[in-house]
């Protein structure tokens, strides 16, 4: 049985009302002891859950438990069912996922439980920063999940993810580069203040539109209203739900919020995550780039 | 392999090194906690203070010798980042514990290295690690010019 939805009225006039949940809803349910909800934190930050969290809120860590230790790819159908079984979450249990930096981490691993069928997965809107802001109570209590029975699942990576060829085919086609104007242009090679993550060439697919991934975010963190975000990707952008989608940045995490907008918020019936992003593609020998700001 | 260490960072490398991985994550949040304030001088001019990019989230870093330019003299540091980053305060913290009051001539001597063997690879994952990487090559690089110049 999964958790009610958030009627909030702000959420309404969103595509998919039903993949946000806001911080009173939230704190509602956490009171009410609602059976079958699971929160996770995902942040940036690998110490942030264990500072202070959500009371009854478990951590998951996009590079510890979702990424595959060796190989550049996500965990297996058996990796990730024991990520979910031990945090108690079954196959029809709610996830309500939060983290820091506007929810980029939660984002990411809302899309990458996504890939991996997971039905009820839902974004708390403004993350740990909208729950820190309202002085809503943190602590270091760390709960024991009773683990669940997850099934082992396969990843299906056709619907939402594109791997570089797909992106190759996909030149002169949709395309959203949501990092900053710098590395857009080629400038930077990487987001200023965050570690070099090596891409040999700077700039980006040719072809694709710059859309930072902050512009979908109000000061607050949570989304923009839906006529705000239409302004922006429809508008402003020429893009449209009916269009094919690929978006991307450096190693598609921003991207996953950008997805999350346009897929849930937006409705686009077909948008893919690139998660190999800038720093496959500025690394591979022979892509097109393009460098210089949007034309 | 940790011979030419001050003893003070042999003593964290050795306690991390104990711990299974979950529990090294415990010990670098006491450090993030136990990481001092910025002294009263500094308040309020963290322009002057050097930042260090590398870091996932802005961390600034002030590196005195005493007496000035001594390169003998004593290491003190200073560190600011925010609470919302302690994996960055914690990094900061296993460097302040380790490194703070020992000599110039040691501190230059720890081998650049050194973050990697505190057992947080697995913890924290090796990427992240590379803002501890920076935080000493920037420690070491102030040093040399200060005592230099």
């Amino acid at each position: 049985m999964s958790a009610p939805l958030d009627s909030n009225p702000s959420f309404a006039a969103y595509a998919h009302p039903e993949r946000l949940v806001s911080t009173q809803w939230l704190a509602d349910q956490l009171a009410a002891g609602s059976p079958d909800l699971v929160v996770l934190e995902s942040d940036e930050d690998v110490l942030l859950y264990d500072s202070g969290h959500i009371p009854g809120a478990l951590k998951l860590d996009w590079h510890l438990d979702l990424n595959d230790p060796v190989t550049r790819d996500y965990v297996d159908g058996q990796g990730f069912a024991k990520v979910m079984s031990e945090r108690g979450i079954g196959p029809d249990t709610t996830v309500v996922l939060y983290g820091d930096k506007s929810n980029w981490w939660a984002a990411y691993a809302l899309w990458v439980m996504t890939l991996f069928g997971h039905q009820d997965v839902r974004l708390l809107d403004g993350g740990r920063a909208a729950w820190v802001a309202e002085g809503r109570e943190l602590t270091r209590d760390v709960p024991t999940a009773t683990p669940a029975t997850y099934p082992v699942t396969e990843r299906d990576d056709s619907a939402i993810r594109a791997f570089r060829e797909d992106a190759l085919q996909h030149i002169g086609k949709p395309m959203v580069d949501v990092r900053s104007p710098g590395e857009y242009a080629g400038e930077l090679l990487s987001i200023p203040g965050y570690p070099q993550e090596g891409a040999v060439r700077g700039g980006h697919i040719p072809g694709a539109k710059s859309v930072p991934w902050g512009r979908a975010a109000a000061e607050d963190g949570r989304f923009k209203t839906r006529e705000e975000l239409e302004a922006i990707y429809q508008q402003e952008k020429g893009l449209s739900s009916g269009d094919d989608v690929v978006v991307y940045c450096r190693i598609g995490e921003r991207s996953s919020h950008t997805w999350f907008v346009l897929t849930h918020l937006l409705g686009f019936e077909k948008v893919r995550n690139y998660d190999g992003s800038w720093t496959e593609w500025g690394n591979s020998v022979r892509v097109p780039v393009a460098a210089g700001p949007e034309e | 392999m940790t011979d030419a260490l001050p003893d003070a960072l042999t003593e964290l490398v050795d306690d991390f090194n104990e711990l299974a991985a979950q529990d090294r994550l415990q010990l670098l949040l006491e450090l993030s906690d136990e990481l001092p304030e910025l002294p009263d001088r500094y308040e309020g001019h963290l322009d002057e203070l050097e930042r260090v990019d590398e870091c996932q989230t802005p961390l600034f870093l002030a590196v005195e010798v005493e007496p000035a330019g001594d390169p003998h003299g004593t290491v003190r540091l200073f560190f600011n980042a925010p609470p919302e980053s302690p994996t960055t305060r914690g990094f900061a913290g296993i460097l302040h514990t380790g490194l703070d009051g020992q000599t110039v001539d040691t501190v230059l001597a720890v081998p650049d290295d050194i973050p990697f063997k505190f057992g947080l690879g697995e913890a924290v994952s090796p990427l992240r690690l590379r803002g501890m990487v920076a935080m000493l090559g920037r420690i070491k690089r102030q040093l040399r010019d200060q005592v230099l110049t």
